[in-house]
């Protein structure tokens, strides 16, 4: 265990100012998405997309190209397969979505025992490495972040619509697929940025923790969207925090004190909830 | 002044007919009510009206008065509706998306038309409420309120007293009715409820996979077909 004073002084290197950097737009992307996702009945899509992205993440190592560059275009040609999929009623959309996050984590895990075999780099395309960013990442992430956050905003009253009843948007002349299709666009590029920090097996828990934590405490459409981003980003610095205090991995300590808010905010919701019956 | 012709119009699906042989038009200010048995292809008809399928054969064509865009719609809900964090405003004000377009957020316009409409629906006290904690009543009102935040002209219900309590089905026909009566709005109502059809409607379309009877709600309950529905509802509610 780190002293405070230790602490702090760890968050004045470079490689941690970058990571915070990144980390707390990333989380804020992930929350704000998140909200849409949960209650559209896509959580799934975020697993798969992640899953999908680790066995880019691995080719990408082994043929030495910016695991940005291909996992970018890759991850969002599956988002739209997986929407598809996922609306599709002819087959079992939960289970083709499985399907797909199961056969990328395969193929990734074949591809890394075919060549290299299980190494640093694979553990942390896993697991994550959010200290290992170049400035040329940083930027990169910062970019999309904004870019994400800001089509979030401007489309903000689009994508409830479709989500909470996609059937009265349509009817009334709403482009409902150009929509879904966004929502999984921004999801793709989020989950890309994020799989970095938290790692292909954590990123999604990052989307769906913080709405359903929100979801436990607020009425309101708006509320849940905001309540999700604040615990999106003070989750991931309290976590940052304890990862550094007690050297444990980011993207586990992160999702672990998103787990306890939301245990917490559970036991409030139904101690209102008892007290108001 | 017809705002819907349907003529001769069929719809399929996978190729399979689920109904044929449409001839009817809807007026400006016209309160149809469609009726029929489960599985007669009212929801289907409701779809075409939407411009959500399109007939196999025939045509059914919109006055240039009534774009989609000008449709209110109230949709039977879904379970997932049932849960959605949202407030009574963000519900009805969501009616104004299509005559926003793509512009960010909402004007004061659209908010002045969505405070407008919880007003004559009163469920203006609920405004700040969840809408998964209202009555199933309050919820019909709310999402009425919406379809009307989304048109001045038409609005299309699919079977909106469904689940309600008797009193709270009256209380809402009664508002629709004045909805049609002092504002002008065309209805166009499925219907399970053939005596509140036959009460409150203009015009009767009685479907059973192809068109039984299309006419006024008086010539209707003259008919063979009308007397037997009507008769078999009654016959109905004693065994209820």
């Amino acid at each position: 265990m780190l002293s405070i004073s230790e602490i702090f002084e760890i968050f004045g290197h470079t490689f941690m100012m970058r990571a915070m950097v990144v980390g707390l737009l990333v989380s804020l992307c992930a929350a704000l998405l998140g909200v849409n996702l949960v209650l559209k009945r896509y959580a799934m899509i975020g697993t798969g997309l992640s899953h999908v992205g680790f066995a880019v993440m691995a080719i990408a190592g082994i043929i030495d190209v910016a695991p940005l560059t291909l996992s970018l275009p890759v991850v969002m040609v599956t988002a739209f397969i997986l929407l598809r999929l996922n609306d599709s009623n002819k087959i079992n959309g939960d289970s083709a979505v499985a399907l797909i996050s199961t056969s990328g984590i395969a193929v990734g895990v074949i591809v890394v025992a075919l060549t290299t075999g299980i190494n640093l780099h694979i553990c942390n395309v896993m697991f994550g490495s959010i200290f290992a960013m170049t400035q040329a990442d940083m930027y990169f992430s910062v970019v999309l972040s904004i870019v994400v956050i800001g089509l979030f905003v401007l489309f903000y009253k689009q994508l409830f619509a479709v989500t909470y009843d996609e059937n009265f948007a349509k009817a009334t002349g709403v482009k409902v697929e150009i929509y879904k299709s966004l929502l999984a666009i921004l999801t793709a590029v989020t989950v890309v940025l994020g799989m970095r920090m938290m790692g292909a097996l954590l990123i999604a828990s990052l989307t769906l923790f913080p709405a359903l934590s929100a979801m436990r405490i607020c009425k309101r459409f708006l509320s849940v969207v905001i309540a999700a981003a604040i615990i999106g980003v003070v989750c991931f610095f309290i976590g940052m925090m304890f990862s550094v205090a007690l050297d444990i991995p980011p993207g586990a300590t992160v999702v672990g004190v998103n787990l306890i808010v939301f245990m917490v905010f559970s036991g409030i919701s139904l101690v209102i909830r008892g007290g108001t019956k | 002044m017809a705002i819907i012709t349907c003529k001769q119009a069929a719809f399929a699906y996978d190729g399979i007919t689920v109904i044929d042989g449409l001839n009817f038009e809807v007026n400006n200010g016209d309160y149809l009510c469609i009726v029929g048995e489960n599985g007669s292809g009212k929801s289907t008809l409701m779809k075409g009206i939407l411009g959500l399928m399109r007939p196999k054969s025939g045509e059914i064509t919109m006055n240039e008065g009534l774009l989609s865009t000008q449709i209110g719609y109230l949709p039977q809900q879904n379970s997932a509706q049932k849960n959605f964090p949202a407030s009574v405003t963000e519900v009805v004000l969501s009616g104004r998306l299509n005559s926003r377009g793509i512009l960010p957020f909402y004007s004061k316009a659209d908010r002045k038309i969505a405070h407008d409409n919880m007003e004559k629906l009163g469920i203006l006290p609920l405004r700040k409420k969840s809408f998964r904690e209202l009555s199933g009543g309050q919820q019909q009102r709310v999402l009425l309120g919406r379809a009307l935040c989304a048109t001045k002209n038409a609005l299309l219900l699919d079977e909106p007293a469904a689940g309600l309590d008797p009193l709270v089905t009256r209380e809402l026909y009664g508002t629709i009715k004045s909805l049609s009566a002092d504002m002008g709005i065309t209805i166009i109502m499925i219907s399970h409820d053939i005596q509140a059809a036959v009460e409150y409607a203009s015009h009767i379309l009685h479907l059973k996979n192809k068109q039984l009877f299309f006419g006024t709600t008086e010539d209707y309950t003259q008919t063979k077909t009308g007397k037997l529905f009507l008769g078999a509802a009654e016959e109905n509610d004693v065994i209820n």
